[in-house]
């Protein structure tokens, strides 16, 4: 009931692992600690006995954790002392990480090995790792939005290809809600996702927060462009005002013809390619997200694997990231999760080069951009989701929306100000 | 005098130190916390907290969230207590009166809720609240009520909470309350019956007042249990849908364990600290007014 027994089991549980931990280690050579989040800590294990046959000397035992509480018991483990020897981290989180002093720099690591090339990974994933000119993590895989749509009532429209540019894709979309049932829709933007209206902000030059993260920078020209654009969609009765919750079945509405545009990540190909019904198999397709001008750029995202600077098996530990970022092995990954692989070379394999769904994510991460690598951006983009909420509700004009957005950043960011400040007067 | 004062802190003595060591302090240390900027840079080094004063205070009484945490707390706390407390008691006067020749069977399986695992408990109460597959659809689709989406619907996920919470703990205050009813003496009831009190009467005007010490304290305990809600939203919805099950103590938890924010959280801490030391104190008046203490 109270939050102390539910910490008190928490810290049972902790101790029976660290127990379980902690056995058996002397026998068995070193045993590198490994903490792998949701259904990807699930899958690497099938992974890991041929890295064991290949080092004889290494043990690895992967602790699996579910995404949902992976940030907070890494936050709980550094504050603990006990962190493991590698993790996987989510892309959003490297940053606070490297805050804390957390993790160990892998630049002289990379530049030594031959597995990991800098050159064969796509930028955006990559330089999401690059915090203060050094790197903290490799990425594992990739993660970016574009756009889901359906073939049929594009061309239907009139239009053959797939928008390119915001013009062309406002046009495809007021043709599709003119020639739509009363109720229907030319895309869906779930009000309470922040990602759609973050993607098109992404696309801008300004970046979202200014003089190195000090500042939020949302009454950029860019961010007015994106914002108004954004919110355009809603105010033109393109886009309807609902959130996630209040759309009963996203699959059933979209085969339905309820909208034509969603954007949404690659977890969507399986999805759609499961609860889509048979007939409509043909009809949806993936496209690169369009831009201000041509093929716009999108969101970084998915997770790197970085090395904890208390660990004592770091050599140990950086050979499985090693292994993990083998093109071989990121095929096979790749296999078992459907997760994007985060390097070019891997995109060659005719498994991924012949899967037309695949495709256009491919040429999307060539073009994804991080959000600002700062530990406050989580709780930003929280608020972005929430202030945007009542933009589109239209409980604040756009001004209103984005002085809000800066006041609020800026307050968020308060500390890190002085801290940097502090440190410069050093 | 002396001797007995001596005598009486020596025995009192350890009990205090430990009181002392184990509650006071740290209560002493989390308002200074409360004080301070604690958050991820102070987490990495201590050298970035500073002293912040009531900044924090000021800063959750200008958080939607936190109002809202608030909001949903006091809807779970005024629609629970008194369904938890009204099931206690009907639950006690079955066991104390029909049901007595099973009332073993009957308290023990009333109470199971109580001593088994939360978690455990959620996975099953899943399985009942699903949309489609669910027993609780199921008996309200033969009632003709169409299929209610319980987690999903930010309207019905408090409710359904509610549902869980009052289950889960109704048996421990039936217990007391059962153990209450035992204790008033028979003759008053058959003096009642004899001055030609109905069975309602007799409820009203012997039950009740001779319950009013026990009804207090089962009162408090669970108005105190129910303001600190955290477990069930944690493994039923974790908060959602759109913060409809955020409680003060869920809130308190994401500011101090997911964002670290431990000065924050503190604050929020001794928010509810005050607030459910004013309510109990109005229960006590109240309590004292009508001369149930």
């Amino acid at each position: 009931m109270t939050l102390a027994a539910a910490r008190s089991a928490l810290l049972a549980l902790l101790l029976l692992t660290l127990l379980f931990g902690c056995s058996g280690r002397g026998d068995e050579g070193e045993v590198v600690h490994f903490w792998a989040l949701g259904r990807e800590g699930e899958v690497v294990t099938q992974l890991i006995p041929e890295f064991e046959r290949l080092n004889p000397g290494i043990r690895v035992k992967v602790q699996q954790i579910p995404f949902t509480v992976a940030h907070e018991k890494l936050l709980t483990a550094f504050a603990g002392d006990v962190t493991p020897d590698v993790a996987q981290l989510g892309t959003s989180w490297v940053a606070e990480m490297v805050a804390l002093g957390a993790l160990e720099p892998l630049d002289t690591r990379i530049a030594a090995s031959r597995e990991v090339e800098q050159a064969d990974y796509f930028p955006g994933g990559w330089t999401n790792n690059v915090i203060g000119g050094r790197i903290w993590g490799v990425p594992w895989y990739a993660d970016t939005r574009l756009l889901f749509y359906r073939q049929d009532l594009l061309r239907e429209a009139g239009f053959a290809t797939p928008p390119r540019s915001w013009a062309e894709w406002v046009a495809a979309m007021r043709a599709i809600k003119a020639r739509a049932a009363p109720r229907d829709y030319a895309i869906f933007l779930p009000v309470n996702e922040y990602e759609p209206l973050l993607a098109l902000s992404l696309q801008q030059p300004e970046p979202l927060l200014r003089e190195g993260g000090r500042y939020g920078n949302f009454r950029s020209p860019g961010f007015v462009r994106a914002s108004d654009f954004y919110l355009s969609l809603f105010r033109e009765g393109l886009a309807p005002p609902l959130n996630n919750t209040q759309i009963s079945n996203l699959y059933d509405e979209f085969a339905r013809g309820h909208f034509a545009f969603y954007i949404s990540g690659p977890w969507n190909i399986g999805e759609f390619r499961r609860r889509m019904p048979p007939e409509r198999q043909d009809d949806w397709m993936t496209a690169p997200l369009p831009g201000p001008d041509g093929p716009g750029a999108s969101i970084a995202g998915g997770s790197a694997l970085a090395i904890f600077a208390r660990s004592k098996r770091k050599d140990a530990a950086w050979k499985l990231v090693e292994f993990l970022s083998r093109p071989a092995i990121q095929l096979r990954f790749f296999e078992l999760t459907g997760d994007l692989p985060p390097r070019r070379s891997v995109w060659r394999a005719p498994l991924l080069a012949q899967d037309r769904y695949a495709a256009a994510f491919g040429d999307q991460l060539e073009r994804a951009e991080p959000p600002p690598p700062v530990p406050e951006w989580e709780r930003i983009g929280t608020q972005l989701r929430i202030v945007s909420e009542r933009a589109v509700a239209g409980q604040i004009s756009p001004a209103r929306f984005r002085a809000t957005l800066d006041a609020d950043a800026d307050r968020m960011l308060e500390k890190r100000r002085a801290l940097l400040a502090r440190e410069a007067g050093r | 005098m002396r001797r007995a004062s001596r005598a009486g802190w020596a025995f009192a003595g350890p009990a205090l130190f430990m009181l002392g060591l184990f509650f006071f302090v740290p209560v002493v240390l989390a308002f200074a916390l409360s004080l301070t900027d604690f958050d991820l840079y102070a987490l990495a080094d201590l050298n970035n907290l500073r002293f912040v004063g009531l900044a924090n205070y000021g800063e959750l009484f200008g958080t939607p969230l936190f109002w809202k945490a608030l909001g949903n707390t006091f809807y779970f706390v005024i629609v629970g207590v008194p369904l938890s407390i009204g099931l206690s008691l009907g639950a006690a006067l079955l066991l104390d009166g029909g049901l007595r020749r099973l009332s073993g069977l009957f308290r023990t399986a009333l109470f199971a809720p109580v001593v088994t695992t939360l978690v455990a408990v959620a996975v099953i109460w899943r399985y009942l609240l699903h949309t489609r597959y669910g027993m609780i659809n199921y008996g309200l689709a033969q009632l003709g009520i169409e299929p209610i989406d319980w987690l999903g619907d930010p309207s019905w996920s408090m409710p359904a909470i509610i549902l869980l919470a009052v289950w889960k703990n109704f048996g421990y205050n039936m217990v007391i309350l059962l153990a209450g009813l035992q204790t008033i003496p028979a003759d008053l009831y058959e003096a009642a019956t004899i001055d030609g009190a109905s069975a309602w009467q007799r409820f009203r005007h012997v039950t009740i007042p001779s319950l009013a010490p026990m009804l207090l304290l089962v009162s408090i305990l669970t108005m105190a249990g129910y303001f600190q809600l955290f477990a069930e939203p944690y493994v039923m919805t974790q908060g959602g849908p759109v913060e409809s099950t955020v409680s003060v103590l869920y809130f308190m938890y994401e500011q101090g364990f997911k964002w670290w924010n431990l000065g924050v959280a503190s604050a929020v801490a001794f928010i509810l600290f005050v607030l459910m030391f004013v309510i109990t104190m109005i229960q006590f008046r109240i309590a004292r007014a009508r001369g149930a203490i």
